[in-house]
């Protein structure tokens, strides 16, 4: 063997190495990670000087730093600063979740609000709202049970020696058909108040988020986060197959089977929160893997985009059509709605489906 | 797979005089075979090896495989294992990779029952080479072949020198070296498979499995895929165990040669005492002589002709002779089916 031509391989990224630890960070996935984490914050600050009251963007952080006057105070922390919170919890943890099952399922189109998951959760809290009329958090609860019940239901489904990408996505996309119809027929059962109400919960809207919804969220993603990054040089093996990854020593259907459960509980408190905002899932990790140019998940960059798009959705959705009018979902389902067809011709041109 | 045992039925008349004739071809080969690599396994081993299975029931869903199959991978051999499709020959190999649990019995690595190690642990002893693999979008070869050291790597421990070391030494072995930067959806399909094979490589593993690692090439990358195994087998003193297709391919590189049939070992040993006339009609049922490789000296499997093939099906009590006789014999068209040698027509997608 000649090794002694080059020594380095030329992989992906720079090589950090001291006595005992070695990495290797992929450089353009870090630079694309914060600038990433850079346009949410800055959205973020544009989005709580957003509304009836303007503040420009100087006093914005000078109140979030402890400096500002009462009046700014109230505003920014009490009323506008939970909104934005939520929405970048939110739509961090669609694109986290979404990253997960696009890469469990080795399929863009695995994403949970393609295959039920949205649709589960929708269930459960429109079960809450049409037949025990249920408080705000009994809504919430009813959607995690809804999105966790879901989950399991497919996962059992498309269980046969393993769980397959297709096969996910199909029993998934079955299992969306049949949710969307019991969501109707809980719909047409509903009072006119009720009706209202769960067709304003289905949007998905951020508008008159408060701390309630901040803190159970921010705790589900502190837990999973470290979770699932732990786990994500073994999803990375699992892109390469179940064979492979087999044979490289990972735990498949463990790795498998912790990840899909985390996903699914981000999914569900996600949408517990906000409501099921479309298509974040689904393109935040397309979006952050055409800027990383990496192969692998992408967690971390997805969940950033995920946080960003649902941000600069909102404020879109507020500076087009005027504060609280437009709910952030009507917007995240038009352009993603857009970019599904575009998925699906392009995927049907490479020949994938 | 087509399996005619109809036919098979009727050609075992044949084997009688078939086999006396290729005795002498026989020891021929195997005098020839034996001195030319020091690290020939003979026949079954004695005493215990690295990797043994013991009264394996190998089952999917309910579709039994194999029952009671014993099998022991002697170290430091370049084992092939050859059949007929769906004889169990790649259900074997994947239960001594342990990604198939078997319904009974026990694959033992090192005298631990496998499935009982950890698999980081395992994966550092046994290598696989899978038959289908999924590169993933936009993956350089440099960072693929990377990924074969995941088992000798931890949360602290991503890359270490030796890591990138192995990772060149490893792309150097197979010949791809130059093409590090390269992504591999850009690669022709030797070149892929050799970029799997350098995956497998950086692994590090003393023994190494191979679910059919010529299937989609040419001939001239399958021989140079196998002349990669000989070698890593010769000059790292690997176990490999590989399951091949082409007899005449296994018979040249083997030292160790297992025929199976209908999840049953139906012979073992070195493929000059192995590889005869009878054995081949017994599992393939295929008619043929056995001559010396002109090359390598090593049993070469010529399949009788097509008309001494079926006439021997439709008169089974005339076709006394051998098979290289009773070719020349012209005989009355018979429009019985021949029993062909099975080729590799599962519908599995190309390694992509």
């Amino acid at each position: 063997m000649n090794a002694s031509k080059r020594l380095t391989p030329r992989t992906r990224g720079v090589t950090l190495r001291t006595r005992g630890f070695s990495m290797r960070l992929d450089l353009r996935g870090a630079v694309v990670g914060l600038l990433l984490i850079a346009v949410s914050l800055v959205m973020s600050v544009v989005l709580i000087g957003t509304g009836d009251f303007p503040i420009a963007p100087a006093d914005v952080i000078r109140t979030l730093t402890g400096h500002g006057t009462a009046a700014q105070d109230f505003i920014i922390n009490e009323l506008r600063m939970p909104r934005v919170l939520v929405g970048l919890l939110v739509g961090g943890a669609l694109g986290l979740s979404g990253a997960l099952f696009q890469s469990i399922s080795r399929n863009p189109l695995g994403s949970p609000d393609v295959i039920g998951f949205g649709q589960g959760s929708a269930a459960g809290a429109l079960a809450v709202i049409v037949l025990f009329q249920g408080s705000p958090g009994a809504v919430a609860a009813g959607a995690v049970i809804g999105g966790l019940v879901t989950g399991a239901g497919v996962y059992a489904l498309s269980w046969r020696r393993g769980v397959h990408g297709y096969r996910l996505v199909l029993v998934g996309i079955g299992a969306s058909s049949m949710l969307s119809a019991v969501n109707g027929y809980l719909l047409t059962k509903a009072d006119l108040p009720d009706a209202t109400r769960a067709v304003v919960w289905l949007t998905g809207s951020l508008n008159g988020r408060d701390w309630e919804q901040v803190w159970p969220l921010a705790v589900v993603c502190a837990v999973l986060l470290p979770v699932v990054l732990g786990h994500a040089r073994d999803l990375r093996m699992l892109e390469m197959g179940d064979d492979s990854a087999y044979a490289l020593g990972v735990r498949v259907e463990r790795t498998r089977l912790v990840l899909m459960l985390a996903a699914i509980v981000l999914t569900s408190s996600a949408t517990a929160a906000a409501g099921p905002v479309a298509f974040v899932a689904l393109t935040a990790p397309q979006l952050a893997r055409r800027l990383t140019r990496s192969s692998g998940p992408n967690l971390l960059p997805s969940a950033w985009m995920g946080a960003g798009l649902l941000i600069t959705a909102d404020w879109s959705a507020q500076r087009l059509f005027g504060a609280d009018q437009l709910p952030v979902g009507v917007l995240t389902g038009m352009l993603g709605g857009g970019y599904l067809v575009w998925l699906l011709v392009t995927e049907r041109k490479a020949g994938r489906i | 797979m087509r399996n005619h045992n109809g036919a098979d039925g009727d050609t075992e008349h044949t084997m009688g005089k078939d086999t006396r004739q290729d005795k002498d071809t026989r020891q021929t080969v195997a005098s020839s075979t034996s001195t030319s690599t020091g690290t020939r396994t003979q026949g079954a081993t004695d005493g215990p090896q690295r990797l043994m299975a013991e009264g394996l029931t190998l089952a999917y869903d309910r579709r039994t495989v194999a029952e009671n199959l014993s099998v022991t991978i002697p170290d430091h051999s370049f084992t092939v294992i050859v059949g007929p499709n769906a004889c169990g020959k790649s259900t074997l190999l994947r239960a001594l990779s342990r990604m198939l649990k078997p319904a009974a019995g026990s694959v033992l690595l090192d005298g631990a029952a496998i499935g009982s190690l950890p698999a980081k642990k395992v994966a550092r002893t046994l290598g696989l080479l899978p038959q289908s693999s999924i590169a993933p979008d936009g993956i350089t070869v440099a960072d693929l072949v990377a990924r074969g050291r995941y088992p000798h790597q931890g949360l602290l421990r991503q890359w270490s020198e030796t890591d990138e070391r192995i990772v060149q030494e490893s792309m150097d072995a197979t010949g791809v070296g130059e093409l590090g930067d390269r992504y591999v959806d850009e690669l022709s399909g030797g070149q892929r498979q050799r970029v799997w094979i350098a995956m497998a490589i950086a692994q590090q593993t003393p023994l190494l499995l191979l679910d059919e690692p010529t299937t989609y090439l040419d001939i001239q990358h399958q021989i140079d895929v196998l002349d990669l195994c000989a070698q890593l087998h010769e000059e790292q003193g690997r176990t490999l165990v590989a399951v091949l297709h082409d007899l005449n391919h296994a018979a040249r590189y083997a030292t160790h040669l297992i025929a199976m049939r209908d999840g049953v070992v139906v012979a073992e040993g070195a493929p000059g005492e192995v590889v005869t006339a009878e054995l081949v009609e017994r599992v393939f049922g295929l008619r043929c002589q056995v001559i010396d490789d002109p090359e390598s000296g090593t049993p070469l499997v010529i399949p009788a002709a097509r008309r001494a093939r079926t006439s021997a099906a439709s008169a089974p009590s005339d076709a006394a002779g051998s098979p290289g006789r009773a070719e020349d014999r012209p005989r009355a068209l018979s429009t019985a089916t021949a029993v062909s040698a099975a080729g590799p027509d599962r519908a599995a997608p190309p390694r992509a």
